[in-house]
């Protein structure tokens, strides 16, 4: 097999840990509080942009600036839904989708006016890694072992903690929980704190690989959406297989073709796939 | 009903005469605001039946493309080439909307579907550069036949184009309030399945009112790019467009007839009025502010600010009116 081809195989696997890692916070979301954040991938932008200024112009060490950053995402998070979401809780479906829409034109504009629209890099550059003749970048692998090892946590905590059991269960019956003593204002918040810090963590990923500026959120925003759908609503081991399938299509179609055909493939893939498998490539 | 006649009449003699009098920097800005709300309105036939689309980009950028490429290599004038676009949009209505009506997908996925179908014609476009010239964007070639090209030096013209064309999208609109179709699909955006249960033919009122809406749009996004002589597949047809589709339509009303107009009419205002009144200093802050006033209007008055106004209005006059009623019902007694 070709070599460059056996890199864009490598490089489309770790891309599609981030792409996973990203599908699951939204996912989560979606299969909880029954919401889609159309400004899920802004609010990554936002991480972006806390990384990039506390570690370049403020000097905090990145380890510390990407702490700094998951908390930013997560309190944003809450913020979302205590003032956008829990608001229009109980109107139309399709009214939450289009506030979040009004968010995502704010942070755009907003990271525009504040930080122009120049693209920002970190300025940090991670070695490469050579496999006999395969160039594999530090930053990606990095990128992907972090994103496996978050999505494993909270895996973890949803099916060993109490609080994870509780969130699963409303995502189930939100009705029933109720009268079964559960606060589903408290269980919406952790879960919107949740889904925010996995951007923020997302975030400090993708500002180690990509250039930040104001409307990064429209190229990978879409995708997300897709994969989440694709993998099955709140199914987390079917987002997480289509994270892969996706970012396969895209690696192989962009080694083949263009970049733009590899997404033009992927998109119409998702549309025949909503309309042979509605519930994801996982369901029943 | 005399008086609301009285007012449109009045309305379009006041439009008509707008380029002999005003300066031509509100001509330009007249003719966008037309041509927008003519889109807006488009939209709005599906939007108000709980179809709502956010991938309207993808019929605007077939409309627009389509002519300009017909005319830039084949020199097929914009009046053939535009119909041709607009047939290719209904086409591609069609082709999603009858799996997604027969299958069922409607709300959040409904959504999600028209926004890949936006993906897909804004990718194409930029992928297919050799012929569309990519995200750099693409020129439609210079003519002297004003008519035959559709490329006019005055404003004028162009801006009774846009008027026509938005009067006759407001036609379409009262065309489809009218008979019993309206009705159906009002039942149908309540309840699906009672609707199909006395007899409404689902598939029919679904696909009926998606095409219009598309080849509509497709008519709009023609006119846009034949106006401005410049086709971007982010401008014309990126997720970006598709949005503004929807929340100017939401933002001025997506359920009455005007309301769509209204969304162009504040939308474009804030723009220029923001970007006059602030230079290049401050690039997003009108975006921001429209974000937040969008924010705002899907929590507090999702029914956008000309069906706000209308309910306040009715309230109104009800309120004046009830104390005569109860006399007379009291006094019968």
């Amino acid at each position: 097999m070709d070599i460059y081809l056996i890199e864009a195989i490598i490089n489309g696997l770790l891309l599609g840990g981030v792409l996973a890692l990203l599908a699951l916070g939204l996912n989560l979301i979606f299969g909880v509080i029954d919401v889609v954040w159309i400004a899920y991938a802004d609010l990554v932008m936002c991480g972006m942009y806390a990384v990039y200024w506390l570690h370049v112009y403020y000097g905090l060490p990145i380890g510390l600036a990407c702490a700094a950053a998951i908390i930013f995402v997560a309190i944003l998070g809450v913020l979302v839904h205590i003032l956008i979401i829990a608001p229009v809780l109980n109107a139309a479906p399709i009214n939450q989708l289009l506030a979040t829409g009004g968010l995502l034109f704010f942070l755009q504009s907003f990271a525009t006016l504040l930080f122009g629209t120049e693209f920002r890099n970190l300025g940090i550059r991670l070695p490469i890694i050579e496999i006999g003749t395969i160039f594999i970048s530090y930053a990606r692998l990095l990128a992907f072992g972090i994103a496996l090892v978050g999505a494993m946590l909270l895996y973890a905590f949803l099916r060993r903690t109490y609080l994870g059991t509780a969130i699963r269960a409303i995502s189930q019956d939100r009705e029933i929980m109720g009268l079964m003593g559960v606060d589903q204002r408290r269980i919406y918040i952790i879960t919107s704190a949740i889904g925010g810090g996995l951007g923020g963590l997302s975030a400090c990923l993708l500002a180690l690989q990509y250039d930040t500026h104001p409307f990064i959120g429209n190229t990978f925003g879409p995708l997300i959406f897709m994969i989440c759908v694709l993998g099955g609503l709140g199914n987390m081991i079917g987002g997480f297989i289509a994270a892969f399938i996706i970012s396969q299509i895209i690696a192989i179609g962009s080694y083949y073709q263009s970049t733009e055909w590899a997404y033009v493939i992927a998109f119409m893939l998702f549309i025949v796939m909503m309309f042979i498998r509605p519930r994801g490539i996982l369901g029943r | 009903m005399k008086a609301s006649y009285t007012l449109a009449l009045i309305g379009v003699v006041a439009l008509l005469a707008a380029p002999g009098f005003v300066p031509i920097y509100l001509v330009h800005l007249l003719i966008q605001i037309l041509l927008l709300g003519f889109i807006y309105t488009a939209w709005s036939m599906m939007g108000r039946f709980g179809l709502i689309s956010l991938g309207h980009g993808a019929f605007m950028g077939v409309g627009a493309y389509v002519p300009a490429l017909l005319w830039n290599y084949y020199g097929v004038t914009p009046w053939l080439g535009i119909p041709c676009g607009v047939a290719l949009s209904a086409l591609l209505a069609i082709i999603i909307g009858y799996p997604c009506f027969r299958l069922k997908v409607v709300g959040h996925y409904f959504a999600l579907v028209t926004l890949a179908l936006g993906q897909v014609v804004q990718l194409s476009a930029t992928a297919a550069r050799d012929i569309t010239g990519g995200s750099l964007g693409m020129t439609q070639n210079a003519s002297s036949y004003a008519w035959y090209a559709l490329q006019f030096t005055d404003k004028t013209p162009f801006y009774f184009i846009a008027l026509v064309v938005w009067i006759g999208g407001l036609l379409a609109w009262r065309w489809l309030d009218r008979g019993i179709g309206r009705e159906a699909l009002d039942a149908i955006s309540e309840d699906e399945e009672a609707a199909a249960s006395i007899g409404i033919n689902v598939m029919r009122e679904k696909m009926r009112v998606t095409i219009i809406s598309a080849a509509l749009t497709a008519l709009g996004g023609a006119l846009l790019a034949q106006y401005l002589l410049y086709l971007n597949p982010e401008t014309v047809s990126g997720i970006g467009v598709s949005l503004q589709i929807v929340f100017a339509a939401i933002a001025g009303g997506m359920y009455s007839l005007l309301g769509p107009t209204a969304g162009s009419l504040l939308t474009l205002a804030l723009t220029e009025g923001l970007r006059v009144w602030f230079g290049t200093r401050f690039i997003g802050a009108a975006n921001t502010i429209y974000g937040l006033l969008l924010i705002l209007f899907i929590i507090y008055m999702p029914k956008g600010i000309v069906g706000t106004g209308i309910d306040w209005w009715r309230r109104m006059r009800t309120r004046t009116k009830l104390p005569l009623e109860v006399n007379e019902a009291t006094s019968s007694v």
